[in-house]
């Protein structure tokens, strides 16, 4: 039986700091960064690196047919791919910097990257 | 009646050979005896024991399937932490390292990368149980003991993978798992180790 009144005040110091540092380090950590552009590359080579500031739909030859990439809000998809399994159209919405989405069979990709700045702008 | 005697002389000269044994091993061998004894202390046999129950506890533990190598509940912990708060912080380092040394031993990976893991986490949660210890005792019990313990082992371990075994920086990834880990599993040994300490009948760590 394990009982709370083992916990002594200090420990319930001790426990707290622990999960505001766990917490923090989670927020720092995984954080990938704010994402800024998208590069489209397909059968290797890169096709096109787009900003996510503008929403648009880019249509990507491949060897098996056309892959659909959208923008929308800051963020990037595969919208339609011609691959048999479709792995990367479920893969979803990409949003931090580092992610990406791989369609092998029709050797399309697209990857975020940021500029790894972590201010837009100072004030003062 | 002859059988019985016999018995009954047998039993007899075992009896004397016991007890000549008891006075002198060596008076049961021929050539002169060069048996080298090592002294031991009630409290290395004290040691031993807290040590072989660590032991099993790692043993044990090492049966559990982990999500990801590192983030184990740490058991043997409990045993070091009763210890510390009962016999002091020398003899839990003695406890602690007698269980890494004999743990590796019995699960094959003396001095293998597994082993140096164990010793540094070990080393490190050493380190600041030793300063913890001083913390004032009316608010700090087990639990902060085993929570910073927990914490500094996962660190010592991460900073001898980051530096000899993976120096890649997406180690930072599984910083925060490790860190929650250590924070659930330290509260949770603290908690058993503060249970155990409460309750003095109890013979699982007694000298």
């Amino acid at each position: 039986m394990l009982h709370i009144k083992h916990i002594k005040a200090g420990d319930w110091l001790t426990l707290l700091l622990g999960a505001l540092l766990t917490a923090f380090l989670a927020a720092t950590l995984w954080q990938g960064g704010a994402a800024d552009k998208a590069v489209i590359r397909s059968g290797g080579k890169v096709f096109r690196e787009v900003p996510l500031s503008r929403d648009q739909l880019i249509a990507v030859p491949g060897p098996l047919g056309i892959s659909q990439i959208a923008i929308h809000n800051r963020q990037a998809r595969i919208a339609a791919d011609p691959s048999p399994r479709q792995y990367c159209v479920r893969q979803g919405w990409l949003k931090q910097a580092g992610e990406i989405a791989v369609c092998l069979p029709n050797q399309v990709s697209i990857e975020l990257g940021g500029r790894r700045r972590n201010y837009d702008s100072l004030n003062y | 009646m002859t059988a019985l005697t016999t018995e009954n002389q047998d039993q007899g000269s075992r009896v004397k050979v016991q007890v000549k044994s008891l006075d002198s091993p060596c008076a049961l061998y021929l050539e002169p005896c060069t048996s080298i004894r090592l002294g031991t202390t009630a409290e290395d046999h004290h040691i031993a024991r807290m040590a072989a129950l660590a032991l099993g506890l790692s043993v044990l533990e090492a049966a559990i399937p982990s999500p990801l190598p590192g983030v184990k509940p740490g058991l043997a912990n409990i045993v070091i932490l009763i210890v510390l708060a009962r016999y002091g912080w020398r003899t839990a380092a003695w406890v602690s390292l007698l269980r890494v040394v004999a743990g590796s031993l019995l699960l094959g990976n003396f001095l293998a990368p597994g082993f140096f893991l164990s010793l540094s986490g070990a080393l490190c949660s050493l380190a600041v149980l030793a300063v913890a210890q001083h913390l004032p005792q009316r608010w700090f019990g087990p639990v902060t003991h085993s929570i910073l313990a927990a914490a500094a082992h996962i660190a010592g371990q991460l900073l001898l993978v980051y530096f000899w075994l993976i120096p890649h920086s997406g180690l930072a990834y599984l910083i925060p798992i490790f860190a929650a880990a250590a924070l659930v599993f330290g509260t949770v040994n603290g908690l058993i180790a503060a249970h155990y300490l409460d309750a003095p009948q109890s013979d699982l760590v007694k000298a």
